[in-house]
């Protein structure tokens, strides 16, 4: 593991891709310090960390496409199966690598309280819970985009999909406030969601039989749970949706309540897609 | 120290490589020969880990690969088809790193490194960025990282393809030289390189094992087919009278050129009937000008074992339905036996 971590350290700055992202993030973060702590005399600086969130739909990409997408195009990923290292620790190694780079611009934001400190009243728990949960938010992103970067076949696909599936997360919120209140669109919503998942689990498996049998469970257990209790799906697909979503966290402790479910929840999906990514390398050897 | 039995690898419903089964002995370089797409590099990607196998075994030093793969992989140093270079890092911080992932460190990893760039005579481009090296370097950063850890069974795919011929023999009188203190196993589908080389060839076709031999054995297979280049000083009536009596000689081919006679002669026994031929000839007092053995090459065994392994898939496509029903009735006699 530490093999790997030290080399992909290496080469996110032998690249351009740790200065790039590093950069990237330190500018956005002056740009929204500026207009709204000094130009707009707020003391909060979670105010900037919030506009932030968008910035790492664009900046997230770029730091996790080339993870494993370049290696499969370059066959350097041979090298990585015939070393006698579990891929496990290639995929733990390349994520903390990453790590160690989204932690670099954050170590620096880290200091604006303090310097803003000096000019009004600044909480400072406030702050600094939400620059963890911003890093957090940044480490959840960072897994997706290494797991999409696992399937891809190049960097660029790699970034696209990539920034696609964020703009998805992000949006998903706004997006699901559409569905209405009613029962019966909150059903129709959530079987047009079982269908995509069916869907994606074609892609994997390439195997139609699976993949109709899982929308048909999934389109069945809602079905079932709708004739039982109608009710219960009144405005159940927005709530859900708030509930998922990895950004409403973020926004919560910035809102002022540190909440400890949410770091769980975020350690939960970097696990999650840990593990997904690991699987997916495993399951290439088959193929 | 490697023992593949019944390797088989499916992609859907191509087969690649078919129930092959193999063992290599230590101390030898070993060669993979065949056309491409015969399964060469399929079988060492599934020696060496980087593919699963569909069917069958592999151990390395009795630890199987797919059961206990770290303890195997760190017997095995592989080269693949296209050298697996961080074209963004130096040799040096390339080999660091596999010098790591190989469990090595402090002192320790810069000897193996060391030891590795010595051997594969990388020392003098250590500091440059691997991608503007040239092709021949590339190759022997690839196969010092192979070395690192100074693995018992070194595995090269083509180790040759795409150089100059510069860069060939160099590679070759490496790889001869890696022969002496290691087990190697090679892919090639040049067949002079195998025979110069090797001291065991491999010949897979069709995903099929058809040859495991010494070049000499494999050549020796053949032998039966030996010729005679004879040229005799004189009419090419009076030479055929002269050979008319000896047995076991059969004139395949007689011509006359301006006053010699040119034969081709096929025999068994081919030291004994040079001997005779001479003896004959003497004593009609008819000089011989030249005599030469022809002997089948590398080249011969090779295209007669494709050759043959092509005709026999054609059969087999052709006749498989009578194949399987024989099987299943083998099937049905081994049962009644039980």
């Amino acid at each position: 593991m530490r093999a790997v971590y030290l080399k992909e350290l290496k080469l996110n700055f032998t690249g351009f891709t740790g200065y790039l992202y590093g950069a990237f993030i330190l500018l956005f973060v002056g740009i929204y310090t500026m207009a709204i702590n000094l130009s707009g005399g707020y003391a909060q600086f979670e105010y900037v960390l919030e506009s932030m969130a968008f910035i790492y739909l664009i900046a997230c990409p770029v730091l996790t496409m080339r993870a494993f997408a370049e290696e499969k195009r370059s066959k350097t990923d041979q090298l990585l199966y015939s070393l006698p290292i579990r891929l496990s620790d290639v995929v733990v190694g390349k994520y903390l690598a990453m790590l160690t780079v989204s932690l670099l611009p954050v170590a620096v934001v880290s200091a604006y309280p303090l310097l803003l400190s000096g000019y009004g009243h600044v909480d400072m728990r406030s702050a600094y819970a939400s620059i963890l949960m911003f890093f957090l938010l940044g480490a959840c992103l960072t897994s997706i985009g290494m797991f999409i970067s696992s399937v891809t076949e190049n960097q660029v696909t790699s970034a696209v999909v990539t920034l696609v599936i964020m703009l998805i997360t992000y949006f998903m919120t706004s997006l699901a406030s559409y569905v209405s209140t009613a029962s019966s669109s909150s059903l129709i919503a959530l079987s047009a969601l079982a269908l995509v998942l069916a869907a994606i689990v074609y892609l994997f498996t390439k195997n139609l039989s699976v993949a109709f049998l899982t929308a048909a469970a999934l389109v069945g257990a809602l079905l079932i749970a709708y004739a039982i209790d109608a009710s219960a799906f009144s405005g159940l697909f927005p709530a859900l949706m708030k509930k998922l979503s990895l950004f409403e966290r973020f926004y919560g402790t910035i809102g002022g309540m540190f909440d400890l479910t949410a770091i769980v929840y975020y350690l939960s999906i970097i696990g999650v897609f840990l593990f997904f990514t690991t699987e997916t390398l495993e399951k290439r050897r088959w193929s | 120290m490697i023992t593949v039995s019944h390797l088989t690898k499916r992609y859907g419903a191509h087969t690649a490589v078919s129930d092959v089964s193999f063992t290599i002995e230590k101390g030898k370089v070993y060669g993979f020969l065949g056309p491409n797409g015969a399964g060469k590099s399929t079988t060492m990607n599934i020696i060496t880990g980087c593919l699963a196998a569909t069917e069958g075994e592999v151990t390395i030093d009795g630890h199987d690969i797919f059961e206990e793969p770290l303890e195997a992989k760190k017997r095995i140093g592989y080269l693949p088809e296209i050298p697996p270079l961080y074209t963004d890092m130096t040799p040096t911080e390339y080999l660091r790193f596999i010098a790591r992932a190989r469990g090595f460190s402090g002192a320790e990893a810069r000897k193996q490194m060391n030891a590795a760039m010595e051997r594969a005579r990388i020392t003098e481009v250590k500091d440059r960025l691997i991608r503007n090296l040239s092709k021949g370097y590339r190759q022997r950063v690839g196969i010092a990282q192979a070395l690192i850890g100074n693995p018992e069974v070194i595995i090269l795919d083509e180790p040759t393809a795409g150089l100059d011929p510069r860069q060939i023999i160099e590679i070759r009188e490496l790889i001869r030289e890696l022969g002496k203190n290691h087990t190697v196993i090679l892919s090639s589908h040049i067949l002079s390189e195998v025979s110069a080389i090797c001291d065991e060839i491999l010949i897979l076709s069709g995903g099929r094992l058809v040859a495991d031999d010494t070049p000499e054995n494999l050549t020796a297979l053949f032998a039966e087919q030996n010729g005679i280049h004879l040229t005799v000083k004189g009419a090419l009536a009076d030479v055929l009278s002269a050979l008319n009596g000896l047995e076991g000689v059969e004139i395949a081919d007689s011509r006359e050129e301006d006053g010699r006679a040119r034969l081709t002669l096929r025999a068994q026994d081919a030291d004994d009937v040079c001997e005779r031929v001479f003896r004959a000839l003497a004593q009609a007092d008819l000089p011989i000008l030249e005599m030469a053995r022809e002997r089948a090459t590398l080249e011969d065994v090779f295209l007669e074992l494709i050759g043959s392994d092509k005709e026999e898939e054609a059969v087999s496509a052709e006749a498989e339905e009578p194949k399987e029903e024989e099987a299943a009735a083998d099937g049905g006699k081994e049962e009644a036996d039980q």
